[in-house]
């Protein structure tokens, strides 16, 4: 770092200038605020459009914020789900933050709207949890659109959304009881994701499983050897000059042979990324739906392949 | 929307294949003549070879053959070298370190865990010589060593696995069998028998930081593609002279989250994550059995779980 000017000069550091005076060449600088949250580059791309719905209406910025319409939704949908989870928590045993558990209905209750306190509030936190997650990925494409750049930001989310909505509404609907779904709270979600793992005996056995596992281990694997060429082309030993993408290419080959390249880098790193979330998905969408005898017996298949004889 | 999006190589270009930067004086001349690959050029460099291989890489590779080798033998010894058992079986069998009643014995029987041992020496000498090759390699090229180090936190979590705690608990019994199913019994074994190690503080950190991991590389990737058609995927130049694709890919999270990362920070926070992942298991697994010996029993002491 420090090699050029750091990024974020504010603005206020420079000397006045009439192009600063708010409402010019459409900018959204309206007050000092707004102005002490733009990088020195800032304010060129602070441009009007992109937006999916709602015109120029919530088109402008809080702080470093882009709001949107889908900013307004996010926040109502976060503040209701939070203002819920608080709520929630006052009527348990515990403020621990630690134990503080909002649960879902019990199974007997099947697929019904559930009383308030007998995990009616768990499905409003989880429809407002859905409502927030989407929202907030229209609130990336409503920013990419307005920056003229790709959409692999929101569409990789939706990965995640996808996953999330997988284990709380797929999975309990093909089930019939919103008591399949986990609870919130974070040790209640592990006591969950145990409990669950062990109705299956061994979830190690799930083949989904291990796909996803490996991807998730692949994509760190890949992210640590990443970051770290990078870094060591930015910032070679003393004496040094910086060195060039010819050198990580080099580095590579002369290690393994191959080099995937800079562009190649970060589509790979985005497909292990997203694979092992999509394995997820798949990973747990199965036991229960699928497969409801433990996860071991499942490769009896293999040993009894009538090739082997 | 219908946009292109930049997610494969539609047309390939050929030029001359790159030979790599200068090697400095005492190397060895790389290996191999470098040929392209159509299918790899669709989704990154097209180039393949040539390698450095030295006399590092080749012990290092001798010694993981001779591992995987005794680990594979071992096996197919133990269906009576039937070919067809030794392929239907493959996922359940494995190499066995020794019983507890040899504790740290230096070479128990072969058959009782010597094999075991002597398969865990080549393998770790495999993983230590090509450690050093990183290293080398890029010391060589006038690189950082980054990418030795963040290996390192991997080889660490190895250690502690087979070598560190096994020692600490006085018995190779502790260690982690060779084998794809053996190897999976043996963490779900290891957490029941600590009480379940969800309630380990420090494996919690390795998951966050093993789900960050993937979280950052999805986000990264992401917002690289996302901006290639300003010339993003040049992170090196991007780094030391902003370009518009810098400034758009921060732009879109400061918007989207109130923060971002630069061109050269995303990496450091990159490195971090993956390297954390490791270095934390590793913690976790070391004080496993040797400072506590039931998690839930700990969580409950530490208010964080309820008492069955």
């Amino acid at each position: 770092m420090g090699r050029r000017a750091p990024m974020a000069v504010l603005l206020l550091r420079q000397p006045p200038d009439a192009e600063l005076h708010p409402h010019t060449c459409g900018t959204n600088t309206r007050n000092e605020g707004q102005v002490m949250a733009l990088l020195s580059f800032e304010r060129k791309y602070r441009v009007r459009g992109g937006t999916l719905i709602g015109g120029d209406l919530f088109d402008f910025w809080v702080g470093p914020f882009y709001v949107g319409f889908f900013g307004v939704t996010t926040a109502l949908f976060t503040a209701l789900g939070v203002a819920l989870i608080v709520y929630g928590a006052g009527q348990g045993p515990t403020w621990d933050p630690w134990r503080i558990s909002i649960d879902p209905p019990d199974v007997s209750l099947g697929l019904a709207m559930a009383p308030v306190r007998a995990g009616g509030l768990w499905q409003a936190v989880t429809v407002c949890a859905l409502g927030a997650f989407s929202s907030w990925a229209l609130r990336e494409v409503e920013i990419a659109r307005k920056l003229g750049i790709g959409l692999h930001v929101p569409v990789a989310f939706g990965f995640a959304i996808f996953a999330y909505f997988t284990l709380e509404v797929i999975r309990p609907v093909l089930m019939g009881a919103w008591g399949y779904a986990f609870p919130y709270g974070i040790f209640s979600h592990l006591e969950w994701v145990s409990s669950t793992g062990y109705r299956y005996l061994n979830f190690h056995y799930n083949p989904a499983h291990m796909i996803a596992v490996s991807f998730f281990f692949t994509t760190t694997f890949a992210l640590s050897l990443h970051g770290s060429l990078i870094l060591s082309a930015a910032n070679p030993g003393k004496g040094e000059e910086m060195k060039t993408p010819e050198h990580e290419d080099t580095f590579f080959r002369d290690l393994i042979g191959y080099s995937i390249g800079t562009l190649g880098i970060h589509r790979l790193g985005l497909f292990l990324a997203l694979t092992a979330v999509l394995f997820s998905a798949i990973c747990i969408v199965i036991s229960g739906p699928v497969w409801t005898q433990g996860w071991p017996e499942w490769w009896n298949w293999w040993r009894n392949l009538p090739i082997w004889s | 929307m219908a946009s292109y999006q930049n997610l494969l190589t539609q047309v390939q270009v050929r030029g001359p294949v790159e030979t790599g930067v200068h090697l400095p004086q005492g190397n060895d001349p790389r290996l191999g003549e470098p040929f392209f690959l159509r299918l790899a050029g669709i989704l990154g460099n097209a180039q393949i070879g040539p390698i450095y291989l030295g006399g590092l890489g080749l012990l290092s590779l001798l010694c993981g053959f001779i591992a995987f080798e005794i680990i594979g033998l071992n096996m197919w010894a133990s269906v009576n070298w039937n070919p067809a058992q030794f392929i239907r079986q493959l996922p359940w069998l494995s190499l066995q370190p020794p019983g507890p009643e040899y504790g740290l014995q230096i070479l128990p029987p072969l058959q009782a865990g010597g094999w075991w041992l002597i398969a865990g020496f080549f393998l770790t000498a495999s993983l230590i010589l090509w450690w050093v090759r990183t290293y080398v390699r890029a010391k060589a090229l006038g690189l950082g060593t980054h990418v030795a180090w963040a290996f390192g936190a991997a080889i660490w979590l190895y250690l502690v696995l087979g070598f560190i705690r096994p020692v600490l608990m006085g018995s190779w019994s502790e260690a982690v069998p060779f084998g794809i199913f053996p190897h999976l019994d043996w963490v779900g074994t290891f957490s029941l028998r600590y009480g379940n190690l969800f309630y380990n503080p420090f494996h919690c950190l390795s998951i966050a930081f093993l789900y960050g991991s993937t979280l950052l590389f999805a986000m990264h990737g992401a917002t690289i593609l996302a901006v290639s058609r300003y010339g993003g995927e040049r992170e090196l130049e991007q780094i030391t002279d902003r370009g518009t694709a810098s400034e758009r890919a921060a732009l879109f999270w400061r918007w989207t989250m109130g923060f971002n990362a630069t061109m050269e920070s995303i990496h450091r926070w990159a490195w971090w994550f993956a390297v954390l992942t490791p270095l934390t298991g590793g913690i976790g697994i070391l004080i496993t059995g040797t400072l506590v010996d039931d998690w839930h029993a700990w969580a409950v002491a530490h208010h964080y779980a309820y008492s069955l």
